[in-house]
């Protein structure tokens, strides 16, 4: 029973921790020039990563449904089936995952080696709010950005599916990008595509909260780097399971 | 005009703990406006602790802790950042900003703070960096310094703002004699020129002589002396005494 209340606790603790950045977004003074340094830190530095994975992700792809869609004579459909899983799924979650790794841990690991060396003690002492100069910022950072790179793997994805597909069936590229937006509708690609901003919220605060209120010193550090890989990875595989079904129950007509 | 209304900082029956382990027991003591108070005790005695409680970094358990007439526990963010913009703090390792320059560390609280010209936030960054020994290391970042260096720039950021009280926790610990002798100067001048409170942490009894108005000894949770060098030097209390003397 003491596991399950210690993870009750967590749960609370990170539920206001989280209702924290909330109210602490929308009220001022606003850290613009935080923000954008954070959104170089989240999005510029995690471009090549997420475009590098989603290309080779999408031509993986293409090999392997060929060979099932060669069997049944279906391999016009190689190009509808990858933007369809890239956009509606494949593309969000695997930004999500692939962010959690890189930004989550950094956060969670920045945040506690700043605590660890009074850092964030000092930004309180100077009369600055240290959640808000801090923990907000990257929050808002990972909201803003993660949309923005899922539409970059997004497309990796498709050029890399298109690449594989032309050195096998030599397709022009005007005939796969036919086939491949002919069974995608808006409904399709703008609810997934948004719904990573809940993927953001969730990798800046869970990794915010690791590192921000870690009281470890140095091992500290490598803690809250961990916990905020594997927490905020579980919690946006659960959160996509929910959002889904929101999803089908708000747009009926994107359901595949 | 009782203590309150005089003091520059009071502690009333200051009670802290860690989970079992009780720091600070039922710890009262004053500091008048332009005094300078050093405190002493073996480590892990809550001498740190004390400066956080100060700054209001951390909430006692229990008692009252008045910084410039303002009682500072149970205070709301907003108060409690305004009565911090008259408190400088040195922390033990210095704690500058890893990704800021030594510069840029100095200029970020004058920056966000005040409204002064990019011009005069230079002028006032580069004197204080001089006085501290460090005007040709601003271009440096806190990783490119040595332990003594860290701890001149950390105490150049703490008096960035003029404070009218300053906490320094060990401020010359990592020093060479001629560097610490050169630091006591800097904080005594301070003091002088602006009548500032100074609260210092500090084993180092030569700069208690050089620098404290009174002298506080925590043991064990306990203040076990309070009172000028000389009357701690006769205090009943062992520890007291052996930490006074050398």
């Amino acid at each position: 029973m003491r596991w399950l209340a210690k993870g009750l606790e967590l749960v609370g603790k990170m539920g206001l921790f989280s209702l924290r950045v909330l109210i602490d977004a929308i009220r001022p003074p606003f850290e613009f020039a935080q923000l954008s340094r954070q959104l170089v830190e989240v999005g510029n530095r995690s471009l090549s990563l997420i475009v590098v994975s989603g290309f080779a992700l999408g031509a993986v792809m293409t090999l392997h449904t060929r060979s099932t869609l060669v069997t049944f004579g279906a391999t016009a459909m190689i190009p509808a089936v990858q933007a369809v899983s890239f956009f509606v799924e494949i593309g969000p979650l695997v930004a999500g995952l692939l962010l959690a790794g890189r930004v989550g841990s950094g956060i969670g690991a920045v945040l506690a080696n700043m605590r660890a060396s009074e850092q964030i003690d000092a930004i309180q002492s100077l009369s600055v709010d240290s959640f808000k100069f801090l923990v907000v910022p990257r929050v808002l950072a990972c909201v803003i950005a993660l949309p923005f790179l899922t539409l970059f793997m997004d497309f990796a994805g498709l050029f890399g599916g298109f690449l594989s597909e032309t050195l096998s069936s030599h397709i022009a590229p005007t005939l796969y990008l036919n086939r491949a937006f002919d069974y995608l509708q808006w409904s399709n690609f703008v609810a997934p595509t948004l719904k990573t901003g809940v993927f953001g919220f969730i990798i800046g605060s869970v990794s915010s909260y690791f590192g921000y209120t870690t009281n470890k010193g140095a091992q500290g550090v490598g803690e809250a780097a961990t916990k905020s890989v594997v927490v905020s990875s579980l919690l946006i595989i659960v959160a996509d399971v929910l959002l889904i079904k929101c999803i089908y129950f708000l747009f009926p007509d994107t359901a595949i | 005009m009782n203590e309150t209304q005089t003091s520059a900082i009071e502690f009333k029956e200051v009670v802290k703990s860690f989970g079992s382990q009780r720091v600070l027991n039922d710890v009262s003591f004053h500091v008048e406006q332009g005094h300078a108070l050093c405190l002493l005790g073996r480590s892990g005695t809550g001498k740190s602790v004390t400066l956080k409680l100060i700054m209001a970094l951390m909430c006692p358990d229990a008692g009252q802790i008045w910084v410039d007439q303002n009682n500072v526990v149970g205070m709301d963010r907003h108060h409690v950042s305004l009565v911090r913009k008259k408190l400088g703090y040195l922390f033990q390792d210095a704690a500058l900003f890893d990704s800021l320059t030594l510069y840029e560390n100095l200029a970020f609280p004058l920056s966000r703070l005040t409204k002064k010209a990019k011009d005069e936030i230079n002028d006032i960054v580069q004197r204080l960096l001089t006085d501290v020994g460090l005007g040709k290391h601003a271009d440096k970042y806190p990783s490119a310094l040595s332990g003594g260096m860290k701890k001149r720039a950390g105490l150049a950021r703490a008096l960035v703002l003029e404070p009218k009280i300053i906490l320094a926790d060990e401020p010359s610990s990592g020093l060479d004699r001629i560097t610490a002798s050169e630091i006591d100067e800097l904080l005594m001048r301070r003091k002088a020129e602006h009548n500032t409170t100074l609260v210092i942490v500090t084993h180092d009894i030569h700069g208690v002589r050089r620098v404290a108005d009174r002298v506080a000894v925590l043991d064990m949770g306990n203040l076990v002396a309070f009172g000028t060098v000389e009357e701690v030097s006769q205090s009943e209390n062992r520890i007291a005494r052996g930490l006074i003397t050398e």
